[in-house]
């Protein structure tokens, strides 16, 4: 899910030389692309397109990218947990996300790219991560509300990555599946006893997050098909199996039968169950603020990026120091 | 906001200090029969990655024995069937046998 | 006083450094370490949830592990005040300064060190309940502590910067732990019912444990002199209000809310 809106133009342009594809070796690409479209899987020794290597580069960093930023949103309501149950419950949910982030940058380095680099590019603003995250968590209900419909959306898309066909990335995809449901349930259950026991207020500020996410959890999914040009490469090499429109509307018809359970509406007029297609009518995503978002001008993008940069710089001694004592270590056993 | 690149500190002979190598981490869970791959990560030596791989890898289930080797001491063989697909210089379970940054004229990721 | 408050004190250790590890969620140096710390934090907020649901139940009349975490004030907190602290060096409550993580790995150092010979003490106390408790947060504090220490030796022998820092936080917190060696009413009740262990008894191993650990990390011991602080009585730092502020106030606002 968290792939999605990065099948799109760069706001960078590319440079002259990168828009040149080279030429690859016929007989490889005959045998490459008969594993592709046998549904075979691509391991880390096997010859593979540059331009194949490139893209999955790209994609399992951004992924492992969001996973990391995704920790800052839900992190902000740790200290504040209103239960030791609620405060365990999201500690843990927000370790799996950096084990996720951890799986994935193993992944993208079985491709040859340091961990180093991957997080260097995050830092300078050349790679991205999922837009959604750019938003603020402004209450309690927020956290609940992102377990729902953040981790329910990218469940949608995590899925199809488990077959995907390069073979790390599928299998970290595996391992992230299995814990991620578990998230969402989380998430849910915690709306459910707001609604279903909670106060007046509790209640409140449960629709009022639901308000604030419902649309930008829908634009997580792409653009609609037409505008999404390099989703038919994305496709045929199994990096990406179903189209933004088609996850879309899965997530709505999924998920509004889960707010009736809830007691919430979605801020959307335009609802409503469409008989002869057999899906739910929706009205229109506001993409001038999805791109606006995505191209930086979100409510927190600047402060997401600076957060991590400020993490890392300020662990740089730390890195430091222990490599300087595993050097002083190595020279100690070598003359004992 | 700094790019990270800017201030490398360096150790006492004025080389840069390094990233923290690459290991891959094999668990063997209490009822398991041999060891599996669980994926990679980074430490400054191998009693350190054992402590991560504890923390990472299993979250701290009893009775599992870990085992963890630098990366690229990791020999691979190549699968019959691949014929000349498969890259016969590259015996390394990763793509290169060392890593390197991608320069900016590679294009943007 | 009343019989739990020994439960109380062990319970508000835990819960209050749970939520100072559990700050650098996010932020950590690297994204292992990352994992690491939040698994302490887990922990020790998993050790103070049975020690408080414990309490509860001895205190009866509806109190329940939530009531006992969100609704007393600091000076009904019986946490050491070394664990309080923030991440940084000696600031008044509402300075802020860069967490520290030579501050975060020496206080877990001297922490675990005192919990490790505590709890293995607590696992055979009469109590079934506390020697059950004191046998599952052994397992866990040792792990802790070899955390915590084997980064003690990393800073301490590693860079300038790291050993700098180290030692830093060594002269910064050290004379926190005389406040280890007092002997509050509560403690004294139960140890003399047989359910507490007298931590006077074992101001000697820990001193050798962590002397032991400085010296191979090729620091110096400092004097634990000065001030001694007064957390377990209750007479906290400034830097408690402003925790339990934060931990506290969404719960507050909805004081009849369900979670």
């Amino acid at each position: 899910m968290y792939t999605q809106s990065f099948i799109t133009a760069d706001p960078i342009k590319p440079t002259a030389s990168a828009q040149v594809s080279p030429i690859e070796p016929a007989d490889l690409m005959a045998a490459f692309d008969r594993v592709i479209d046998a549904d075979g899987r691509i391991e880390p020794q096997d010859w593979m397109p540059q331009a194949y290597r490139k893209t999955l580069v790209r994609q399992i960093s951004q992924h492992a990218h969001s996973e990391i930023v995704g920790m800052l949103p839900e992190g902000n309501w740790i200290s504040r947990a209103p239960s030791l149950k609620r405060k365990a419950i999201l500690l843990a949910k927000v370790q799996d996300e950096a084990g996720h982030g951890l799986y994935l940058y193993s992944a993208a380095e079985t491709l040859g790219v340091s961990r180093d680099s991957m997080l260097d590019a995050l830092h300078t603003g050349r790679a991205k991560y999922s837009s959604i995250f750019n938003y603020p968590t402004l209450t309690w209900a927020d956290v609940g509300v992102i377990g729902w419909l953040v981790d329910g959306a990218a469940i949608m898309n995590q899925i199809p990555l488990c077959r995907c066909s390069y073979g790390p990335y599928a299998r970290a995809m595996i391992r992230v599946c299995k814990e991620e449901s578990f998230h969402q349930r989380q998430g849910y259950e915690a709306l459910l006893v707001m609604m279903q026991q909670g106060t007046e207020a509790q209640k409140a500020m449960v629709q009022d997050a639901v308000n604030r996410w419902w649309w930008k959890c829908l634009a997580m999914f792409g653009p609609p098909d037409e505008d999404s040009p390099n989703s038919a490469q994305g496709m045929r090499w199994g990096i990406k199996r179903i189209s933004n429109d088609a996850l879309r509307q899965k997530f709505v018809d999924a998920t509004i039968p889960q707010a009736e359970i809830l007691g919430v509406t979605v801020p959307d007029p335009d609802l409503k169950w469409n008989d002869e297609r057999g899906h739910y009518d929706f009205g229109a995503i506001d993409w001038d603020e999805f791109w606006a978002t995505v191209n930086g001008n979100g409510p927190c993008n600047k402060e997401r990026l600076a957060t991590r940069v400020k993490a890392w710089d300020e662990g740089q001694w730390v890195r430091e120091a222990a490599v300087a004592h595993a050097q002083k270590s190595k020279k100690q056993e070598r003359a004992a | 906001m700094t790019a990270s690149n800017d201030k490398k500190a360096t150790d006492a002979q004025g080389a840069p200090l390094a990233e923290w190598p690459l290991w891959e981490i094999f668990v063997r869970s209490k009822q398991g029969l041999e060891h599996k791959h669980c994926g990679s990560l980074h430490a400054s030596d191998a009693q350190h990655a054992l402590q991560m791989a504890r923390d990472v890898y299993t979250r701290r289930q009893e009775g599992v024995s870990i085992w963890v080797i630098p990366s690229n001491a990791i020999t691979a063989s190549s699968p019959d069937d691949k014929g000349a697909f498969f890259d016969p210089a590259n015996d390394k379970i990763y793509r290169h046998p060392t890593f390197y940054t991608i320069p900016d004229e590679v294009g943007h990721m | 006083m009343s019989a739990h408050d020994y439960w109380l004190h062990l319970a508000d250790n835990a819960l209050v450094l749970g939520q100072r590890n559990a700050e650098w969620c996010g932020h950590g140096p690297i994204l292992e370490e990352d994992i690491a710390m939040t698994n302490n934090s887990l922990d020790l907020i998993g050790q103070a949830r049975m020690l408080y649901q414990g309490a509860a139940e001895a205190i009866g009349g509806g109190a329940t592990e939530d009531s006992l975490a969100y609704f007393r004030d600091s000076q009904a907190f019986k946490n050491l005040t070394l664990v309080e602290l923030p991440h940084h060096g000696p600031l008044v409550g509402y300075a802020t300064d860069n967490r520290d993580y030579a501050v975060t790995i020496v206080r877990n150092f001297l922490y675990s060190a005192l919990m490790a010979l505590v709890w293995e003490r607590l696992a055979n106390v009469a109590n079934q309940g506390l020697a059950a408790i004191a046998a599952k947060s052994l397992k866990e504090t040792r792990y802790h502590l070899r955390h915590s220490h084997d980064w003690l030796v990393r800073f301490g022998d590693g860079t300038i910067e790291s050993a700098q820092r180290a030692q830093a936080a060594l002269d910064y917190l050290v004379p926190f732990t005389q406040e280890f060696w007092l002997l509050t009413p509560y403690e004294a009740a139960a140890i003399a019912a047989g359910d507490a262990v007298d931590v006077r008894l074992l101001k000697d191993d820990w001193t050798q444990l962590v002397s032991q650990a400085v010296d191979t990390a090729k620091l110096q011991m400092p004097a634990a002199t000065g001030y001694v602080t007064q957390g377990k009585f209750g007479t906290h730092s400034e830097h408690l209000s402003y925790l339990l502020a934060e931990m506290q106030s969404l719960a507050r606002a909805h004081p009849e809310g369900v979670w």
